[in-house]
């Protein structure tokens, strides 16, 4: 291997990317406990994970996504990282506990492709709502207000509460709104509404 | 890792001409400033003026009539910008015309400089195109007015290769009194341009783009025509564009053309025979594809093709590991989370934006490399599909 330092992503990247780990290819007869999907083509990212779950723990999970190398390798990576790991602790995945086992990415890469996590979690709350436990889905009732990012109702709340009081700073944080933008109005209406609750 | 490589990217940018190359090494020596008047300079002067003099009979142009830039993009904003900007002279230009019309489909250089013109307070039109990225001429007709001072349509597309009827658009445009300029950067070099044909009043191109260096290209504005330079502070180009000349570029530039202009019919004509080979290789090999652009009025050298469900970036980074270079519509390619602006104006809606690869084709180009992409090609498709969550084998 020579000039492995000059692709576009780093070397961890690179190896998931050729050679993907734990990829869904029978998606047919895969018999999950739990399967999530987030994303939305036309953003250009979709990612699908499903589990199977034994003893409270990730016995296996398999994936799949529409996306670019980032997005595969970062999935990749995060089925390697849950498989063995109790449901409890892979529920609070986030991007950068991925991006630190893939070494680095491009910020734009992370907002854009690193949706494993979430794939994840709704794998996992489906496998909650499967086995009668909803009293575990922390997020349960989150409404997705802009698809291309999966931000939801919850997420600007949090902004808010963190202070956020325009729509640029709402989009800064969250990133809402960036690719399609059909989401503004709706956003906007519940940053007005937020505002209202939290106060100037 | 893959020994062999393959370059299919020419509307990025082509490879220098080794002849080219040849008369930039011999350029170098001629160091002198050429607008000075001692011998060294008036030496390189003549040089370049020789040059302009070439260039200009290339697209049927006055030598007076061939302003250099610093490339495409320049010569774009210089035409724009001069046209609108009330505070540099835009207003006195074109009294009483303060409208621009573009085209939804026009290089970032037109678009990203509209939208800032746009931002400024003026107002700008932006033209629909088809299904195969030619300008819907009904909407033209509704756009275009008394109001209309600029039409700015481009000559040929760098993503799709749809080659929009200038002739006719610059036609409109004079009916309406508006003054017409190209963006031809795609087409010099590639297709026959002929200014008084076209009936252009400002057209754009850049050498890198027909195997000359980068960094060099030409403004061609019609004799009469409004204009106001985009860079003040020297004599240079008349007072239409100052600073100092760039040799060099100039020089490879002048070599550049007077080798196109011998080539250019043996090079389309072999590039047109690679493209259908090109095309009905991927048909056969590869199902659930869609080719992006006119079918007949397209450069020879371009063919995008979007295939469903396969996302563009990671097509584009399995090929680089295989040694081939090729570009994406996908919004990953670009840093920004929007697919190409160019096939979503075609309507062809953002998955097959995001799943959309081109492949452009050069003089270096081989009949061998066509069949090693045909050959790599597949299984890079059906191993990207086999990971799409939207692929399931029975697409449309």
């Amino acid at each position: 291997m020579s000039n492995t330092n000059m692709w576009v992503y780093t070397d961890i990247v690179k190896e998931h990317f050729i050679n993907p780990k734990n990829v869904l290819e029978d998606e047919e007869h895969y018999q999950d406990d739990g399967k999530g999907i987030v994303g939305n083509i036309k953003c250009g990212d979709q990612m699908m994970v499903a589990i199977k779950v034994s003893n409270d723990t990730i016995t296996d999970c398999k994936w799949k996504t529409y996306g670019c190398a980032s997005a595969i390798a970062s999935t990749s990576v995060m089925s390697e990282m849950v498989i063995g790991m109790s449901i409890d602790k892979a529920y609070t995945i986030r991007p950068e506990d991925i991006v630190k086992e893939l070494g680095e990415l491009p910020a734009h890469k992370i907002h854009c492709s690193v949706l494993g996590d979430r794939a994840l979690r709704k794998a996992i709350e489906d496998y909650y709502n499967r086995s009668g436990r909803t009293d575990k889905v922390v997020r349960e009732k989150a409404k997705i207000i802009c698809q291309c990012m999966n931000v939801t109702d919850r997420d600007i709340e949090e902004a808010v509460r963190k202070g956020d009081r325009t729509y640029e700073k709402l989009q800064y944080r969250t990133k809402l709104g960036t690719v399609c933008g059909q989401c503004k109005d709706k956003a906007e209406n519940l940053l007005h509404e937020y505002i209202h609750l939290f106060g100037d | 890792m893959n020994a062999r490589k393959v370059y299919m990217d020419y509307n990025a940018t082509t490879p220098l001409h080794p002849e080219v190359k040849e008369s930039m090494r011999r350029g170098f020596e001629l160091y002198a400033n050429p607008s000075s008047m001692h011998e060294f300079g008036r030496t390189v002067r003549n040089q370049l003026e020789l040059v302009r003099q070439r260039i200009a009979e290339f697209i049927g142009a006055g030598p007076e009539e061939i302003i250099y830039t610093g490339g495409g993009s320049e010569s774009n904003n210089t035409v724009l910008k001069m046209l609108t900007c009330a505070l540099c002279g835009g207003a006195e230009l074109s009294p009483g015309r303060a409208e621009i019309i573009t085209s939804a489909i026009e290089h970032p250089s037109i678009i990203q400089t509209a939208q800032h013109l746009v931002s400024m307070g003026n107002t700008i039109h932006f033209v629909k195109v088809d299904r195969n990225g030619k300008v819907d001429m009904n909407h033209f007709l509704e756009l275009i007015s008394e109001r209309t001072a600029l039409v700015s349509i481009m000559y040929a597309n760098n993503e799709i290769g749809t080659i929009q009827d200038i002739q006719s658009l610059a036609e409109i445009a004079h009916r309406y009194g508006a003054l017409f300029h190209t963006d031809a950067v795609q087409a010099v070099g590639k297709i026959p341009v002929d200014v008084e044909r076209l009936g252009a009043d400002y057209l754009s191109f850049s050498a890198h783009k027909f195997y000359g260096p980068k960094g060099i290209g030409v403004l061609y504005a019609r004799k009469g025509k409004p204009y106001y330079p985009f860079i003040h502070g020297g004599h240079q180009e008349g007072g239409r564009r100052a600073g100092t000349m760039n040799s060099l570029g100039i020089i490879g530039m002048g070599s550049a053309v007077e080798l196109i202009k011998a080539e250019m019919q043996e090079i389309e004509e072999r590039l047109l025979r690679l493209k259908q080979r090109l095309r009905s290789g991927i048909t056969e090999r590869i199902p659930d594809i869609t080719i992006n652009g006119h079918p007949e009025d397209s450069l020879a050298n371009t063919l995008n093709v979007s295939f469903h469900g396969a996302e563009g970036e990671a097509v584009l980074l399995y090929m680089d590991l295989q040694g081939i270079a090729l570009s994406t519509g996908s919004a990953c390619s670009s840093g920004s989370l929007e697919p190409s602006h160019v096939l979503l104006a075609t309507g062809v809606g953002p998955e097959l934006a995001h799943g959309s690869i081109r492949f452009s084709m050069g003089r270096e180009t081989t009949e061998d490399e066509v069949d090693y992409v045909l050959e790599v090609l597949p299984a890079v498709i059906k191993n990207v599909r086999k990971m799409s969550t939207v692929y399931s084998g029975e697409c449309k």
